[in-house]
């Protein structure tokens, strides 16, 4: 069953096209690494499968959704790990994971217990927990935000470069929550330049490029090497 | 009502409830409301009185005009600190990703909003009698008008601080947005406090009428657009 299906996909930011057309399918429990030049289009296409944006032509069903009319259906079935943390500073990080927990729906302890899980896979001990953002390092905010993202267990993970700004700790806790995702059934998808790095969870990568899928090595094409940078469209 | 729109309900205040206490604790954490807000609307107080040569008398006639315009004012500077909460990383996304209902994250913030213009209005009101030397002639009149009123400019803030950050120039564009729309409040508010405090002979039950039903029509208003405002 496609997670994602993308036919003719357009998106506009602006009056820019930042998404040109793009076909995408992604089947259930895939782990797909998106590729491609500043500029090319991935962020805008994660957060088009998120449900942010409204696609200005072609179709677009998300988990069994048309995000032209059922935006907000996917929303809270979805993940999106963005450039932004999405904390709130004055609150601790242990603060933080819970309200955004309680947000996704989950009540008094079992929030609490997801929180502590997922505190604990991003490697947030004790002392960081009780610790107000504002006062973290950007590596320690960047897992505080992944392990918030974490409590939800979302079906579709949809990861904007989450290796950025981690130590080595921390990206191997990022490998580890990919894998155990996927384990558990979620489809994910990984914008990244760090392709040695993912492609060693991601058999699949589809690169983009100016707002269009131009290879993709599940389908065959050879052009999946490099980071595509032989040109980019005006999207994030 | 089935069970189904009570549990609907039961859902919209649990969240909202979850989004004032997380605003309030980053205000009680941040002290935004005290160390900044609340010594910017004293001072304004303190700036009328000079510029009506500290005269008692006309002071305590002008002083409900003065105590609301320094509400409002003060207003923006709580209003334009609760949507930058939002937006400062981009929490806003989250939000909108949560699957919390608009009209949930608009009531929360709207309330949390309201508990600071309540502390900011029992702060004014001993300025006003300790600098102007006002009376209160009808504390009742004059806590349930502080209190309309405060829903009135917290609902009305809330929605038009989601707009203006919509827009991208929340600092610069709210006041030109927020302060006319608050004009009926502002002016129901001054003569329901001109009764209060007996600065003139108005009915100020009347015109705490006015400010209920504004209150109210902002409410609900506020909670059915908001979720229009938070969306690119």
């Amino acid at each position: 069953m496609s997670v994602v299906e993308l036919r003719g996909a357009v998106a506009l930011l602006g009056r820019f096209p930042a998404l040109a057309g793009i076909d995408l399918s992604v089947e259930a429990g895939e782990t797909v690494l998106i590729q491609g030049p500043n500029g090319a289009g991935k962020t805008t296409l994660l957060r088009l499968c998120a449900g942010l944006l409204r696609p200005t032509a072609g179709d677009v069903v998300v988990l069994g959704h048309d995000l032209t009319t059922e935006r907000r259906a996917v929303r809270r079935r979805v993940a999106l790990l963005g450039h932004s943390t999405g904390l709130y500073g004055d609150l601790t990080v242990a603060e933080n994971i819970s309200f955004w927990a309680r947000a996704a729906g989950l009540s008094g302890a079992d929030a609490e217990s997801r929180a502590a899980t997922a505190a604990g896979l991003m490697g947030l001990d004790q002392r960081l927990l009780s610790r107000t953002v504002n006062v973290l390092s950007a590596g320690q905010r960047r897992r505080t935000s992944i392990a918030a993202l974490a409590v939800r267990r979302p079906e579709l993970w949809l990861l904007d470069e989450p290796h950025a700004g981690l130590d080595q700790a921390g990206r191997n806790a990022v490998d580890s929550l990919i894998s155990e995702a996927v384990g558990a059934g979620a489809t994910v998808l990984v914008s990244s330049h760090e392709l040695e790095r993912v492609r060693s969870l991601s058999p699949r990568v589809v690169t983009v490029a100016a707002g269009m899928v131009v290879a993709d090595s599940s389908s065959g094409d050879s052009a999946t090497e490099g980071d595509g940078e032989q040109g980019g469209g005006p999207g994030a | 009502m089935g069970s189904r729109g009570v549990g609907q309900v039961r859902e919209l205040f649990t969240d909202a409830r979850l989004v004032a206490t997380r605003d309030l604790r980053i205000e009680a954490r941040s002290r935004v409301l005290l160390n900044q807000v609340a010594p910017f609307a004293l001072l304004v107080l303190v700036l009328f009185g000079f510029a009506l040569d500290a005269d008692q008398r006309t002071l305590r006639t002008f002083a409900p005009g003065l105590f609301w315009v320094t509400v409002l004012l003060a207003a923006l500077l709580a209003v334009q600190r609760s949507a930058s909460i939002e937006h400062a990383d981009d929490a806003h996304t989250g939000l909108r990703l949560s699957g919390m209902a608009a009209a949930s994250v608009f009531l929360g913030k709207a309330a949390a909003v309201f508990v600071q213009l309540i502390v900011l209005e029992i702060l004014l009101t001993v300025g006003i009698v300790v600098l102007y030397g006002s009376e209160v002639d009808d504390p009742a009149l004059l806590a349930l008008t502080a209190v309309a009123a405060a829903v009135g400019v917290a609902t009305t803030g809330t929605l038009y601080g989601a707009l203006a950050s919509g827009l991208g120039a929340r600092e610069t564009l709210l006041p030109i947005l927020l302060l006319p729309v608050l004009a009926p409040v502002l002016i129901g508010a001054t003569r329901s406090f001109d009764d209060a405090l007996g600065a003139a002979a108005v009915d100020g039950w009347a015109w705490l009428g006015l400010l209920a039903v504004f209150g109210l029509v902002a409410t609900v208003l506020g909670a059915l657009a908001h979720g229009a405002m938070i969306e690119d």
